[in-house]
């Protein structure tokens, strides 16, 4: 599939991730067979590296907490950054794991069931690791977006309901 | 207290559309696909362009016929998207939108009595403002099995020695046709041969699908010193309430037009012009998105309708379907008003754009994929409960 065909099937299905093949195949303009194989080979290549549900989970139990944690690290043994992200990334708390430029290096996303729950998570997991100097903490209080899709205020739609 | 009304007002008929309007909006939970406007918002980088100028200050009239930098912006534009080179200074002007170009066009050339041709269905807005220019309307019936286009035998019975104007709108509205290079090209020998002038309201050129790009009549040979091109920000940028177009033709229509447009208006929104420059300079990849977005909406929605069985042409431009309701035995109105009633979905009924839009009903496609799937789930329960 030529390239720029391939990046509006990425651009669709990053919005909305169960259209299905037949009906990518009709809003594309392309053989369905073709969008099958071309998207069978994104995920082997892990261009699509999966395909998850947003859920607001403050909706469904009222003890979902989630943490912004900075990690200050110095990395052993000439290992580089990386042995150290697949270490910290194993922990199933771990949303998200980030190298960042500035102030500190990693910003780990953890999620828990109570603030008590993810601060022991931090300092009893997360700073244990030896390569780790410092951990800085930020619970998040709202969640507003997420994924390019808003949470609370929801666009409603404003034009009129019929207009010539 | 004697009656102060003018007559030629009052016997212009209102919009049909304000009952089924009132309607739609006071049953609870309808989804419509009866919008004209798109559903984006105008692009960030556009409604800051306008924000910074409103910080500015900038909040004075701009000369009657607009900002020079955006008639320059405009003509630049134009030449990129149609070929057609209109000189900044005198051959173009700004309007309060495409709506106020369209009636100024009318009012600047109709003598009493003159006729007006125009394609049925139409945009609601022509006929009221031929007849409030003192003109005659003839209205074209245009056919579902020509794919709404004007044939060349349509034009040629609809002149008489009295006709002026041919008012062509395509990408159009209601039916989402188009007329191609070729398909102008046909009119060509007839609008020459009457010496006709043509109002062409192009507000949708940019929503144009399918392998060839939009043609203006403005483009072809011999037609630009007898065309008005009518444009606008509306469509195309998402600037439906900024209010903004514009107007193109030879200069000496445009001047008279300006002559109009300085006495009832004294110059279009000044916040808009500013944002409208930005559009012009920085917005085709905005443009080019969008249109993207749309086209996939319309190949989903068409092969919705054919899986539905509802016949309709395949429409190449605008945000629009068009298709024909006319085996379910219903009119239009009683079609809309009972997919209202009965699945809370409006559509708009075709008759609202003129008799040949009686069996029809006009579907707008300026919706999420979303939205769109599940007005088909409740369109689809309708037709199968008539069957």
């Amino acid at each position: 599939m030529e390239k720029s065909l391939e990046l509006k099937l990425l651009d669709i299905l990053s919005s909305n991730s169960r259209l299905t093949p037949e009906e990518l195949s009709v809003m594309l303009g392309v053989d369905e067979n073709e969008i099958r194989q071309t998207v069978d080979r994104l995920e082997k290549e892990k261009v699509i590296c999966g395909y998850n549900t947003l859920i607001d989970w403050d909706k469904v139990h009222d003890d979902d907490v989630t943490a912004m944690v900075e990690l200050r690290v110095t990395p052993q043994g000439g290992e580089g950054y990386d042995k150290l992200a697949e270490k910290i990334s194993s922990f199933p708390q771990v949303d998200t794991l980030y190298l960042m430029s500035g102030a500190y290096d990693f910003l780990v996303t953890v999620r828990g069931r109570s603030i008590k729950e993810v601060s022991l998570f931090v300092s009893g997991k997360l700073a244990q690791i030896d390569e780790v100097q410092s951990t800085t903490t930020h619970f998040t209080l709202s969640k507003y977006k997420e994924l390019g899709v808003l949470f609370k205020s929801k666009k409603t739609d404003e034009r009129m309901l019929v207009s010539l | 207290m004697r009656n102060f009304l003018s007559e030629k007002v009052l016997n212009i008929k209102p919009s049909g559309i304000r009952r089924f309007f009132d309607l739609a909006s006071t049953t609870e939970g309808v989804i419509s696909l009866g919008v004209g406007e798109p559903d984006f918002d105008t692009p960030w980088h556009i409604r800051e362009a306008g924000i910074t100028a409103l910080q500015q200050g900038k909040t004075f009239y701009t000369s009657n016929s607009g900002l020079p930098e955006l008639k320059k912006a405009i003509c630049s534009y134009t030449l990129r998207h149609t070929g057609v080179e209109y000189n900044p200074d005198n051959e173009v002007f700004v309007t309060v939108g495409g709506s106020e170009a369209i009636d100024l066009a009318l009012r600047a050339v109709i003598n009493p009595g003159d006729e007006i041709i125009y394609t049925d269905p139409s945009y609601v807005s022509y006929l009221p403002c031929i007849e409030l220019a003192d003109g005659v309307p003839v209205p074209i019936k245009l056919k579902n099995e020509n794919r709404f286009k004007l044939t060349p035998d349509e034009l040629e019975n609809a002149i008489t020695e009295k006709t002026k104007a041919l008012i062509l709108a395509f990408p159009n509205n209601p039916t989402g046709a188009i007329m191609t290079r070729d398909d102008l090209e046909a009119l060509l020998p007839i609008i020459l041969k009457h010496d006709l002038l043509v109002i062409t309201d192009e507000i949708y050129s940019a929503l144009t699908y399918g392998r060839e790009k939009h043609t203006s009549i403005s483009s072809l040979e011999n037609m630009k010193e007898r065309t008005i091109v009518i444009n606008g920000f509306s469509k195309a940028f998402a600037m439906t309430g900024w209010r903004l177009g514009y107007a193109m033709g030879p200069k000496e229509i445009i001047s008279q037009m300006i002559k109009i447009h300085q006495f009832a208006i004294m110059c279009a929104p000044t916040t808009s012009q500013y944002a409208a420059i930005e559009a012009l300079n920085n917005g085709d990849k905005d443009v080019e998105n969008m249109r993207d977005e749309y086209d996939r909406r319309r190949r989903y929605l068409y092969n919705e309708l054919k899986e539905m069985g509802l016949s309709c042409f395949e429409p190449e431009g605008a945000f629009y379907m068009f298709p024909d309701i006319r085996q379910f035995g219903m009119t239009s109105e009683e079609f809309a008003t009972k997919l209202l009633n009965e699945q809370k979905l409006a559509v708009v009924p075709g008759d609202a754009f003129g008799g040949s839009g009686e069996g029809f009903i006009r579907i707008s496609y300026a919706y999420s994929v979303s939205e769109l799937k599940e007005a088909v789930r409740r369109l689809n329960l309708f037709i199968a409960s008539l069957k």
